[in-house]
């Protein structure tokens, strides 16, 4: 039966997280994602689950490799410094085909930086992060409801190709509270099985979690196996979402945080008007550039508007769709800063007067 | 005629595969994979084993042991574990790692899974080197030892006295079982299998963390003959790192 609660967005993830049947958890505490493990101490010894709160985020990601290979759904969840760290056991997830789940709320940097909403860990998260050859599917929601919901579908996709996901919210979707429905708890017996999981070799051959090929046309066998699974998570899991698009001659592209910011300000320049709309990307990656494409195809768009929580990240992406079809702008805040609707507004505005 | 009467006398462990190890000669890797093999066999465990190999010479023992492995990043092997064995609470885990692993890169998840007290048994093989990328200085490196980064030996100014894991690990008040042993002559080596029975022992027995620091050589990358490093080790390396039993639990006979 649906539960319609009052959660703030951490703590939503965190019990999307077990809904969803993660019984391992392992984090550092690091602000603003701080109420996730919080939550997950005195939440996951209810449900016969493992919290451990690890001595640094480089123990946590490898206690995730452990508990993943040994075929446990796992998840952490860190702010951009931590993520940082867990790069290297990142990649050897991906190496291994260890799946898991990986949160970030992101927040204003470079370095310490600071404990404000930021989307500056785009290019980590989208275009590699840890070294070698490796993708991650990222989700962005855009609010704690669509949080709830990529949460269960972060542990599915994780276990469809075995394969580290990553969840990017930013510090005011973690802080923030708002209205969400639950999922009912998921039946632990109808998860997918794991041959391959290490669970002590009875009555079967050895089962073995690595990363490690001496031999470079091995290698390269496996590193083509794993393209295959990037190729097809390519070609079946781009998601998006738009609004107000089917007239809109200015597009904005814009995802989480900056995106609710949009709809408001698109809100705001329809009442004078403007025809602006929104095109969210749900995949950082895979990047959603069929549907893009097709935005791009309608003919209709004189100019887009790439608005972000960074000097320019996503622009690159949104570029390389549109390849100069239709000029890109950009407009970003960063380092902790969010835009205000009547900011952005702004921004809309001067387009649309450059436009004519 | 009558068939001649076989008898076996002597095989390999059921625990190891029957596949050459790619080991140097000399080194002392393949008596302690056998000791862990053996006590494997002898507890009758092997189906609910699950080791995990670190990064250094050792670093492709899943595929001379015959039980379920991880393969761990460098030093962090000590986390896997703990990641393994909280899923698997009825499952005997181990870590295998050297000095390199464990003393240097590696001290932070030792120190923490040996506090948390995580149920897990390590192997940890100390020759004063990094071998696998021939022969640089670890932090075990003994003072005046030469290695290709301590040319002229290492000295106490700069690079300080070596550090001794199973003493410092000792200190801490959950740990179950620490012990140093080496496998530098028959006694000492039937004396290191006791103690890693007694390290897997502890752990089967729902016991906290068991270490068993194994004083080990390396030939090729000391400069010098098998018999030579053993001389050397016995004189030495014993000299700083005396063996015997650290932290014992008066249960564990």
């Amino acid at each position: 039966m649906a539960e319609r609660m009052l959660m703030k967005g951490n703590e939503a993830l965190a019990e999307a997280a077990i809904r969803a049947g993660c019984r391992f958890y392992a984090g550092y505490p690091i602000t603003p994602q701080s109420e996730v493990p919080e939550y997950m101490s005195r939440r996951m010894p209810e449900v016969g689950g493992v919290f451990i709160q690890a001595e640094s985020e480089v123990a946590t990601v490898n206690m995730l490799y452990g508990a993943g290979g040994a075929g446990a759904r796992v998840m952490t969840s860190s702010s951009s410094p931590g993520i940082s760290l867990m790069q290297e056991g990142i990649s050897y997830m991906a190496g291994a085909e260890v799946p898991g789940v990986f949160v970030n709320m992101m927040r204003g940097g470079p370095g310490l930086g600071d404990i404000s909403p930021s989307q500056g860990d785009y290019f980590q998260a989208t275009k590699g992060g840890g070294h070698g050859d490796y993708r991650l599917i990222v989700l962005a929601p855009g609010s704690i409801q669509e949080m709830v919901e990529l949460m269960q579908d972060a542990f599915d996709l994780a276990d469809k190709y075995r394969n580290p996901v990553m969840v990017v919210g930013d510090g005011m979707l973690g802080q923030m509270m708002e209205p969400v429905t639950m999922p009912p708890m998921r039946d632990l017996s109808t998860l997918p099985a794991k041959p391959w999981a290490t669970t002590g070799a009875a009555g079967r051959k050895k089962n073995i979690i690595n990363s490690l090929e001496l031999d470079p046309y091995v290698l390269e066998k496996h590193v083509q196996s794993l393209k295959a699974k990037f190729d097809q998570m390519q070609a079946t899991e781009q998601r998006h979402d738009t609004y107000l698009i089917d007239d809109a001659e200015i597009v904005v592209v814009a995802y989480g945080t900056v995106s609710r910011v949009a709809r408001s300000a698109i809100d705001a320049v329809r009442g004078e008007g403007i025809k602006a709309g929104l095109f969210r990307p749900i995949t950082l990656w895979p990047w959603p550039e069929v549907a893009l494409a097709r935005v791009v195809e309608s003919g209709r768009v004189k100019a887009f508007l790439v608005a972000e929580m960074s000097t320019g990240q996503m622009i690159e992406d949104v570029r390389l769709t549109v390849s100069g079809r239709v000029p890109v702008h950009f407009y970003g805040r960063y380092a902790g800063v969010v835009p205000t609707p009547k900011e952005l507004a702004g921004v809309i505005q001067n387009l649309q007067a450059q436009l004519k | 005629m009558a068939e001649p009467v076989m008898e076996v006398v002597a095989r390999p462990p059921e625990s190891m595969e029957d596949v050459p190890l790619h080991y140097c000669p000399g080194c002392t890797h393949g008596i302690i994979h056998r000791l862990v093999a053996e006590v494997i066999d002898e507890l009758g465990i092997r189906e609910k084993t699950i080791g995990v190999a670190s990064v250094g010479c050792s670093v492709l023992n899943y595929n001379y042991f015959k039980t379920d492995f991880q393969q761990a990043a460098h030093g962090r092997a000590p986390a896997v574990a703990t990641g393994i064995k909280r899923v698997h609470p009825d499952k005997i885990v181990f870590t295998y790692q050297g000095d390199g692993d464990l003393a240097s890169i590696g001290t932070a998840e030792i120190v923490h899974a040996a506090m948390r007290g995580e149920k897990i048994t390590v192997i940890f093989v100390n020759n004063a080197v990094y071998g696998m990328t021939s022969g640089q200085m670890a932090p075990t490196t003994l003072v005046g030892q030469k290695t290709t980064t301590s040319p002229r030996g290492r000295s106490v100014e700069g690079q300080g006295y070596p550090i001794r894991m199973s003493e410092m690990l000792a200190t801490l008040q959950t740990p179950a079982y620490i012990a140093r042993v080496a496998v530098t002559d028959p006694g000492k080596v039937h004396r290191a299998k006791l103690a890693i029975r007694k390290a897997f022992r502890t752990q089967l027995e729902g016991k906290a963390f068991s270490l068993v620091e194994i004083i080990s050589t390396c030939p090729v990358n000391w400069g010098m003959t098998p018999n030579e490093a053993i001389a050397w080790a016995n004189q030495n390396m014993l000299a700083y790192y005396p063996l015997g039993e650290i932290k014992v639990p008066p249960e564990v006979s």
